[in-house]
């Protein structure tokens, strides 16, 4: 598995080789969020600071026990409450741990212009290279689940790495370690997918739960981190878990047919301008008005309160 | 707990009521839902609120706060009808075949038998067994009910004083007086047998009683009590059912009531005793089991033995009146472990006083308190209030917020001369004068010397901590205590010994117990908590020899168990229950073998579980009458007839040799050798039966019985804070609780967990918040008869508008973390108003425990 941690089967941004494209590792790694044992103790969360060192932020009371309204760039980890009254009339209090779901066909990857800002590993992480982000926040358009997020000060933008840290030195995420009741499984996909299915047959079968199911969205290729649902049918009452999550068709066309439209009108930019130079030869440059200096951009500032950048 | 955290995986159905462990112990909560994916066991959830316990629930029902009893009596009345009872185990493990005295009286009109009305307080005389044989069959010889005679008692009718009273001041109290040989009656059909009366009493809790008191429709009602009941569909005995339980029903004037409802329903069921089964309280605290096994209560010793009162002359006296006699039905057997109360008693005095406790002297017993009134909780700070009391330490707890009535508590603090607070925080106690409302003219007025005293925190010392389950676990301090910050024990021993000198140099009233006191620690100043934890196992004084096995524990040598210990002075033990946790093989609680032979969570290598390593209390009743477990598959104990004796998983909570034909009661703590349907005389002091009591502050009379509403043993306070609503002006219900992201009051002190939840609200019904134009995180003021607490509203739709007795009541309810110090409070996020400035100082007449959950309230925009 540590292996598989390190070998990278896409890139984004990138023309060259990709080392491990084209691999398919048997262990693709997953997270199992069984919704029905959640009990919102928000361990997870906390885990998810502790170990990405990260500190606390100021939060206000918003009519409800989650933390704060949205995971942000440095809180990637939020049980997301809601309340839910069924047509019989009794409650439900739908607890769902949100953060990102490693889709097998990432969106905000495939939204990145710049090269290798976020790799997609061959276990099936996806990880943002800060180094290499330039806060373009295209990324964020790409996914469908609303999960990077821009950190205006460093100009970057952060999401959850499924520790990537730790996973590739033989250790579960934070999130999973801290969990008390067994609501959240770390494995390979396929073990994963095993124990959801069964969880979500015994809701079936014996908790009354008919549509119970395991979401593991086709639409971005399924995903690595699963959950278990009493309402397969109705993720969306689950803090707003899209039911067909895609990536958007503005990034697919940008990315594919206008990608390609846009190579070949750059390609034939360039023989113009060679056909151009050799019909025309050099362009002669006027010297620059001494009254107006260059609009060189100032070197950025690294900050030092602790934050990464 | 009867049972312990991890055998909760082992049930098949969990009734978890009076208690949010998924907010509140969710560590332990995992074996709740190890049981739901495993053995496909059910949840039912019982709450005032839909928490997030009830999130996990097959099964969620909305019920009146405080109105717990008349749940649990509905379904004993629903199991009875339905046959869905443990017949062998009720015949034979339970006091149901008993015959109760002629005169019992039960309480159609709120009241037993024998109630005086001027001194408050029961003549139990007839709360009792009747003497005699076998009565089976002869139930022509006695016609009369319960119902039909409520005869006058006999005390009563003659004139006499209350035997429980005595009239000659100083005369000992006349112990417990169960007839040895009881009348029985195996059919179960005897008129007065506890059966009988059992059924009789919960008759009329009827599911439409039911409905009018809890607000549960009947047809949820019923499905809650049918759901739990199948456990015992046909008298089936191989399922198992638990109650799980905390604070929610222990903060009632009828708590201690609620919990004997429990326990009457799992004997009725035959869920006593077996793995997955039980009564279990979910302790609040990682140590509060600890601190309740130390003589937590005033009125205690360590071990739960029975505390002296001035009655008791001498230690013979007191003896006699704690120590009781078998009683029981004669073919039967009964151990009646509490026999060998002088054992523990002589010992623990041993420990107290060492070489000054000899035979000559009773062992020291007169050096001990004994208190003639009411010392809990509420009385010392009603007594504070009223200059009785003039100085207090308060150490490990913070006791304006822990409440009732922070108000009163406030002003008797500034009533006192001084305080001496040892905490990690500067909390509210320590700055009671700071607390909102007392204008810089008030604080100079008041004069009470505050002492401020830096502890250790507890990932800074070691010791042990007893959790829920009555495991003792060794921990080990993890950081050193910071800056000043000193150890609790280190403090007392210095307090201790500059007092002890005082005494030496200038003599004193009563210098014997300061000055007989043992202190034989290496380091007198700072005592090494490995040290105590010895001297509370407890080791032999002279050469002892068991002679059935010829093993000999010499002078000097830590006690195996509490089997070895002796009334004649040559043992000494600090607690009894604990000995056996500190032996010559070493400590017994700093195990951490992870076998589990049996694989149902036992680990008998993990630590140590009082008494004696048992993970499981009564496990002989999880078999049968010949010695069989009732379900093959969670085998514990059972009888092996090739080894003539008890073997098995657990260690047996038995005479290990009692063949099963001797019928030896597997209850061996009580007198009866069997678990009690019926608590007789000097059990309890409000009834041998619960019986549905409204709460003090009440939105409607009772409707089994208007003119006795409440429980009639309640006493109020006469100070100007002691003052209660009435429904017309507070008509809503409200009730107290904590959230899984908060430690009590201290992790107001942590940015991690402030961030989790960082103002106070309160919850609030939507039709309520409709009604009075309130919106989701609009400030809103709670107000009782007794103060204000101001908020922002959390409007939810998992409280709703409750019918209760015909009238629409709504429900809140307010966590308690926050107060007026804290990182939200100091930087004025709050308006600083600790919970606890709404709830009455009316209490529990059994454990004193305070009535926080149910009381009335209005509700205002602010």
């Amino acid at each position: 598995m540590s292996q598989a941690a390190t070998e990278l089967i896409r890139i984004s941004g990138h023309a060259g080789v990709v080392p491990g494209a084209g691999l398919n590792r048997e262990f693709q790694v997953c997270k199992l969020v069984d919704t029905t044992t959640c009990i919102g103790c928000k361990a997870c969360e906390v885990a998810c600071l502790e170990w990405n060192g990260y500190t606390f932020s100021e939060t206000t009371f918003d009519n409800s026990y989650q933390t704060m309204p949205e995971t942000a760039w440095n809180y990637w980890n939020l049980i997301k409450f809601n309340e839910h009254e069924r047509a019989d009339g009794t409650m439900m209090l739908l607890m769902r741990k949100d953060q990102c779901m490693h889709c097998a066909d990432p969106g905000c990857l495939a939204a990145c212009p710049a090269d290798a800002a976020i790799v997609q590993y061959a276990n099936g992480i996806v990880d943002f290279q800060e180094q290499h982000c330039i806060g373009c926040g295209y990324c964020m358009t790409g996914c469908p689940f609303n999960i990077p997020k821009f950190d205006p000060p460093s100009r970057k933008v952060f999401k959850c790495t499924l520790c990537n840290d730790r996973v590739s030195v033989g250790l579960e995420p934070a999130c999973i370690k801290a969990c008390p009741t067994g609501c959240l499984h770390f494995g390979t996909k396929s073990e994963m997918k095993e124990l959801a299915e069964t969880r979500a047959a015994q809701l079936r079968e014996v908790s009354g739960f008919a549509d119970a199911g395991v979401y593991d969205p086709a639409g971005v290729g399924g995903t690595h981190v699963i959950y278990v649902l009493h309402d397969a049918k109705n993720p969306e009452l689950y803090g707003g878990l899209p039911k067909d999550p895609r990536i958007p068709w503005s990034v697919r066309l940008w990315k594919a047919p206008l990608k390609w439209i846009g190579n070949a009108a750059m390609i034939g930019g360039i023989f113009g301008m060679a056909l151009h130079y050799m019909r025309f030869g050099p362009k002669k440059v006027e010297p620059i008005p001494p009254d107006v200096s260059p609009n060189i951009s100032k070197n950025e500032e690294r900050r030092d309160d602790g934050r990464r950048l | 707990m009867t049972n312990g955290w991890i055998d909760i995986k082992n049930t098949d159905m969990m009734l978890i009521m009076g208690g949010n462990p998924a907010e509140n112990h969710p560590c332990g909560f995992k074996w709740a839902m190890e049981a739901k994916r495993n053995r496909n066991a059910k949840l039912i959830s019982v709450d005032p609120r839909f928490t997030r316990t009830s999130a996990t629930a097959d099964l969620f029902v909305q019920i009146r706060a405080g109105t717990d009893i008349a749940f649990l009596g509905g379904l004993i009345r629903y199991a009875i009808e339905n046959n869905r009872i443990a017949k062998e185990y009720l015949v034979n493990y339970t006091n149901a075949a008993f015959i109760v005295k002629e005169g019992f009286k039960l309480p159609d009109d709120g009241l037993y038998s024998g109630f005086n009305a001027a001194s408050g307080s029961y003549d139990k005389s007839t709360w009792n067994y009747e003497e005699g044989g076998d009565l089976s069959g002869k139930t022509d010889a006695t016609p009369t009910s319960a119902h039909a005679t409520p005869a006058p008692p006999a005390s009563a009718a003659s004139g006499q004083a209350n035997p429980q009273t005595p009239s000659q001041p100083g005369a000992p109290a006349p112990p417990p007086a169960l007839p040895p040989n009881v009348a029985y009656d195996l059919t179960l059909q005897h008129p007065r047998c506890v059966f009988q009366l059992m059924k009789q009493q919960y008759s009329r809790y009827t599911p439409e009683t039911v409905e009018r008191i809890t607000g549960i429709p009947k047809d949820q009602y019923l499905k809650a009590v049918d759901l739990f009941t199948s456990v015992r569909k046909d008298g089936d005995m191989k399922k198992v059912a638990t109650i799980i339980y905390a604070v929610g029903w222990t903060q009632h004037t009828f708590g201690t009531q609620i919990i004997r409802t429990a326990a009457m329903i799992q004997l009725l069921l035959g869920n006593v005793g077996r793995a997955g089964g039980g009564v279990n309280a979910l302790r609040g605290h990682s140590n509060i089991q600890g601190a309740t096994d130390m003589a937590g209560l005033y009125d205690s010793l360590p071990g739960y033995l029975k505390g002296p009162v001035p009655d008791d002359k001498d230690l013979a006296t007191f003896l006699k009146r704690t120590t009781p006699t078998s009683s029981k039905p004669s073919p039967w057997d009964s151990m009646n472990y509490y026999a060998n109360t002088p054992k523990f008693m002589v010992s623990l005095l041993k420990s107290f006083y060492g070489d000054a406790a000899t035979k000559e002297n009773g062992f020291g017993f007169d050096y001990l308190p004994k208190p003639g009134q009411d010392c809990s909780w509420t009385h010392i700070w009603d007594d504070m209030y009223n200059d009785k009391i003039k100085g207090m330490f308060a150490f490990g707890m913070n006791g304006v917020m822990i409440g009732p009535d922070t108000n009163k508590n406030i002003n008797a603090l500034k009533k006192a001369d001084w305080l001496v607070v040892g905490e990690i925080y500067e909390d509210e106690t320590s700055e009671f004068w700071r607390a909102p409302g007392i204008t810089a003219e008030e604080q100079k007025k008041i004069n009470t010397t505050v002492y401020r005293l830096p502890c250790a925190g507890f990932a800074e010392k070691d010791g042990s901590m007893t959790n829920s389950a009555r495991w003792v676990t060794w921990k080990y301090a993890a950081v050193p205590p910071p800056g000043q910050a000193r150890l609790d024990q280190d403090i007392i021993a210095q307090i201790f010994l500059r007092v002890r000198d005082l005494y030496k140099k200038d003599g004193g009233k009563f210098p014997g117990p300061i000055l007989n006191l043992n202190w034989a620690y290496a380091d007198a100043a700072h005592p090494p908590l490995s040290q105590v934890a010895m001297e509370l196992n407890g080791k032999a004084l002279a050469d002892l020899k068991d002679d059935a096995t010829g093993q000999v524990i010499k002078a000097g040598q830590q006690l195996p168990g509490f089997a070895w210990l002796k009334d004649d002075g040559t043992t000494t033990c600090g607690n009894w229950i604990y000995s056996g946790m500190w032996t010559e093989a070493g400590s017994q609680i700093q195990r951490r073998g992870t076998e589990d032979p049996s694989g149902m969570g036992v680990y008998p290598n993990w630590a140590w579980s009082w008494p004696a390593n048992r993970r499981v209390l009564y496990n002989r009743a999880s078999c049968n009458t010949a010695g069989k477990p009732w379900d093959p598959d969670r085998k514990q104990i059972w009888w092996s007839e090739s080894a003539s004796k008890w073997v098995g998983n657990d260690v047996p909570d038995f005479k290990p040799d009692s063949n099963p034909k001797d019928h030896m009661g597997p209850f061996i703590m009580n007198a009866e050798g069997i678990g009690r349907l019926f608590a007789p005389i000097g059990v309890l002091a409000d009834g041998p039966f619960p019986e549905h009591y409204e709460p003090i502050e009440s939105p409607i009379k009772n409707p089994l019985h208007p003119e006795q509403s409440n429980n009639p043993l309640v006493k109020k306070f006469k100070t100007p804070f002691d003052k209660f609503g009435s429904p017309e002006e507070y008509s809503i219900v409200c009730t107290t609780y904590r959230l899984t992201e908060q430690y009590h009051y201290w992790t107001k002190n942590n940015p991690m967990n402030v961030q989790l939840i960082p103002e106070p609200f309160v919850e609030i019904p939507v039709e309520l918040a409709d009604e009075k134009g309130i919106r989701g995180t609009d400030k809103i003021k709670v107000i009782s008869a007794r103060g204000t607490y101001i908020a922002k509203a959390f409007v939810t739709r998992r409280l709703k508008p409750m019918m209760i007795d015909g009238k629409k009541t709504y429900q809140i309810g307010l966590p308690i973390h926050q107060g007026f110090r804290g990182i939200g409070e100091d930087e004025g996020r709050n308006a600083r108003t600790p919970a606890n400035l709404l709830t009455p100082a009316v209490t529990d007449p059994n454990a004193h425990t305070p009535e926080s959950k149910g009381f009335l309230v209005k509700v205002e925009k602010a």
